[in-house]
């Protein structure tokens, strides 16, 4: 009897699930899925509108790019980059006409002007300003450490000559 | 019942999180042991607490108790039990207690810690215990997980499908294990601080002390980004394993900055130099932890990742953030000009080696935190709305890791103090040589050339010739007998065989990140069943699709055979239906291919270009894939192998003896 149960639950699962699963194709059916990429017939073209799908975001996704994303706006906007390749575009053509439609959201790679200045090169002023600042300071410090005596470099040759193993570095440990 | 003992002990828990810094601070200022061993005490009963507390929640996953708001808002009859299980940490709530687990069992562990002198001990255990109430007063009045529904429904929401997946179940704990083991280092430095000792005998102690806990973070938060990737890159199918989003970002901060601090207090320890610096680093680390989690947690970015997004919570963690790492830092400020300098050395020595080591890792980590806040800051500021991305940090981040890379091998060669340059260029000129003929020959190898493709297998083998060439060195592998090196080898100390793993393994992930990014084939077309396509040297044919019935989904699984070098092997792709929260999520078939992956993904039904009914099928071929998780297992490794070195248990005079 349970058996029976269990069994007429689990067909009824299997066909509710099937039924989700017929309703989710139909709904996806009523909307027209996005059109099937049809990759550029130039290969070396192809590749271009490739390296500019990385570098475009899909305006509607959680920061992903138009390469990655099943959204059917990436779609359309893959089209419209193949289209306008195919048109002869260049990638800079592309990029601003795609910037003047959607502003500046729509590239992963921020313009550079003065209000980015501080993202674009802030890493590499606090590279150069630490580097700077550290080697003022081990020049501040050098006169610190004077230099041996002849008598204390004798005697250091002495101690040198004196220890077993003169390849054992006593500091790695 | 259970239930009510699990949110009774939660509250319990947080009071004792009180207790614990009011007798840790009364101790501290009596200098009363017995107070301070009640502070210990209760350090304990608030890690046990929040254990039961913990216990309770995942007994109400596993055993499916709807009337408690979370399991019914993340969880469902019909997952498998270890979805149920980790469906405990797989919300809002769940994540942060555990969370607060992590946090009080490391601070447990901390009040027993036997080595560290009473008032150092004392004053941490306040620390910590001042960061568990704050985050117990988070759970408890903000984000309770045993929060009741009444009247409760016969069915839960299930967890999102995506994070149904095994990788994805461990990811969490190792996460918050390096996460939140990093609040040791941040209690041990506001201690150090406070305790304010001006002698230059105490900041090498203070190294010894702090390293374990930084390391031992450091290879939790390593394996738990790894599982991240790896989860990323296998799950969502869209071929790629790490993409610069903000939340990848948050958990890359923490790592950065905690990988800067296990170097710069190895000079601490030794030389009793950088203690300022070491300090620094100990709190930045946890400020990026909580930095991460209100970024995740608040919603303010967008993100792929973003979960239980919630800006009024986000404005109690960001309170929390500011309370701390504010306190902490200005404390740091204070405080910092009155230590005293350790040992002085050269610009050139292993000590100079550790700084640039430094340099460019917090340089990195402050690319990446401009990278993730600068959106946020300029909308803010102008309104005006710009994406940071993956082409940005290639023109930061990845030179500035690059140059640190070229540098890293010669650092080891280096004696303390004063190092000998031109000795460390002799030894390392075959080496250089080597890498260089690697490079060349990775630009014929590969088709297409790419000139920096080339110049980066050359820094990847760079990287793991160097770091083999330092313990050769050491060893005197072929310069002394057989039987010489040996002994040798069996006498170096464990800290130096991790340091050359962990060094070799970034070498590894340099290799595979290169050739995977730089050579990556993809393709992608309808196929109609018994149709293929091709991806460079693979060709792909789709075999079959079936509906088949998972546990919790309906399943649509292709079987396709993937041909090429080495014969022709069947992979199984899915596309799964989970009815109970209506989503769709792909399985990626994979195919191992020595160190290659050929990377199948199923995707909608629809129509062949001739009409017929077909699946869209996208094929990647990632070369060398392997090597990207390989590389960081590897560095987890060589931390673990430091970890268990006996110098970080020996105790600080055995230790003073030998460097006298």
């Amino acid at each position: 009897m349970s058996r029976l149960a269990a069994l007429t639950r689990r067909a009824g699962r299997a066909f509710a699930a099937l039924l989700c699963l017929v309703a989710a194709s139909t709904a996806v059916a009523q909307e027209p899925p996005p059109a099937p990429d049809r990759p550029l017939a130039d290969a070396r073209q192809e590749a271009r509108a490739q390296a500019l799908f990385d570098d475009i975001r899909c305006v509607v996704c959680q920061h992903e790019a138009i390469a990655d994303s099943p959204a059917g706006i990436a779609a359309d906007m893959r089209q419209l980059v193949r289209e306008q390749i195919a048109a002869g575009r260049s990638d800079a053509q592309i990029r601003d006409d795609l910037v003047r439609r959607y502003g500046d959201f729509v590239l992963f790679s921020p313009p550079v002007r003065a209000g980015t200045w501080l993202l674009w090169f802030g890493p590499f002023v606090v590279v150069l300003t630490v580097a700077a600042a550290l080697l003022a300071f081990a020049r501040r410090r050098r006169p610190e450490t004077a230099p041996l005596s002849a008598e204390e470099e004798a005697r250091l040759a002495e101690i040198l000559a004196d220890r077993r193993d003169p390849d054992a570095k006593p500091s790695d440990d | 019942m259970i239930v009510e003992a699990g949110a009774f002990a939660l509250v319990l828990a947080f009071a004792l999180a009180v207790l614990q810094t009011a007798l840790a601070v009364g101790g501290r200022l009596r200098r009363s042991p017995v107070l301070a061993g009640g502070a210990n005490g209760a350090a304990l009963a608030c890690a046990a607490a929040v254990l039961v507390a913990f216990a309770a929640l995942v007994y109400a996953f596993a055993t499916s108790d709807f009337s408690v708001a979370n399991v019914a808002a993340n969880s469902h009859t019909d997952k498998p039990m270890l979805y149920k299980v980790a469906a405990a940490w797989g919300s809002h709530e769940g994540s942060l207690l555990l969370w607060c687990l992590v946090l009080t069992g490391f601070g447990a562990t901390l009040a027993r810690a036997r080595n560290l002198p009473f008032g150092l001990r004392t004053s941490a255990v306040a620390v910590q215990g001042l960061l568990g109430a704050l985050f117990l007063a988070f759970a408890v009045f903000t984000s309770n997980p045993f929060a009741r529904l009444d009247p409760a429904p016969f069915q839960g929401a299930s967890l999102n499908p995506l994070l149904q997946d095994p990788a994805l179940a461990f990811h969490p704990p190792f996460l918050y294990g390096g996460y939140v083991g990093f609040s040791v280092c941040f209690s041990l430095a506001v201690a150090a601080l406070v305790e304010g000792r001006a002698n230059a005998a105490f900041w090498p102690a203070w190294g010894r002390w702090v390293r374990p806990w930084a390391l031992a973070s450091w290879v939790l938060l390593t394996l738990g980004i790894t599982l991240g990737a790896f989860w990323a890159y296998y799950e969502l199918g869209w071929g790629g394993w790490w993409f610069w989003d903000p939340v990848e970002n948050a958990s890359f901060m923490p790592w950065l900055a905690g990988a800067a601090l296990l170097h710069s207090s190895i000079v601490t320890e030794r030389r009793g130099a950088l203690a300022g610096w070491s300090t620094f680093l100990a709190l930045l680390a946890f400020s990026f932890s909580m930095l991460g989690a209100f970024l995740v947690r608040s919603g303010v970015l967008t993100s792929v990742h973003a979960f239980a997004v919630d800006p009024e919570r986000g404005m109690m963690l960001l309170a929390i953030l500011g309370a701390t790492a504010g306190a902490a830092f200005a404390l740091f400020a204070w405080r910092a000009p009155q230590l005293k300098g350790g040992g002085l050395f050269a610009p050139v020595s292993r000590e100079g080696g550790l700084v640039l080591n430094n340099l460019f890792l917090t340089a990195a980590a402050a690319t990446v935190l401009l990278g993730t806040l600068y959106p946020l800051i300029l909308e803010a500021a102008t309104g005006a709305a710009i994406s940071v991305g993956p082409p940005y940090f290639a023109l930061t981040f990845v030179p500035l890791m690059a140059v640190a890379m070229v540098v890293l091998p010669a650092g080891p060669f280096l004696a303390w103090k004063r190092g000998d340059l031109r000795g460390v260029v002799q030894r390392l000129a075959l080496v250089f040589g080597l890498a260089l003929l690697l490079a060349v020959a990775g630009w014929f190898a590969f088709e297409p050339r790419k000139i920096l493709s080339a110049l980066g297998l050359g820094l990847g083998a760079w990287l793991i010739l160097g770091a083999l060439a330092e313990t050769a060195d050491r060893i005197r592998l072929f310069r002394a007998s057989a039987g010489e090196s040996l002994r040798r080898a069996r006498g170096l100390p464990l800290a130096a065989w991790g340091m050359t793993l962990a060094h070799a393994g970034l070498g590894v992930f340099v290799l595979g990140a290169v050739v995977e990014t730089g050579f990556r084939v993809e393709a992608a077309q309808p196929l109609a069943v018994g149709e293929s396509l091709q991806a460079g040297q693979w060709t792909v044919t789709l075999r079959d699709v079936r509906i088949v019935e998972g546990p919790n989904y309906l399943a649509e699984q292709g079987r396709l055979t993937v041909a090429g070098p080495g014969g022709a092997r069947e992979v199984t792709a899915e596309r799964r239906f989970f009815p109970a929260g209506g989503q769709t999520t792909t399985e990626v078939g994979l195919d191992f291919r020595g160190l290659d992956d050929v990377y199948v993904v199923l995707g909608e039904r629809g129509q062949t270009p001739a009409g017929a009914p077909g699946w869209s099928v996208r094929v990647w071929w990632n070369p060398w894939a392997r090597l990207i998780f390989l590389g960081p297992a590897i560095m987890a490794l060589g931390g673990v192998l430091s970890l268990l070195d006996r110098r970080l248990r020996l105790t600080g005079g055995a230790r003073k003896a030998r460097t006298a």
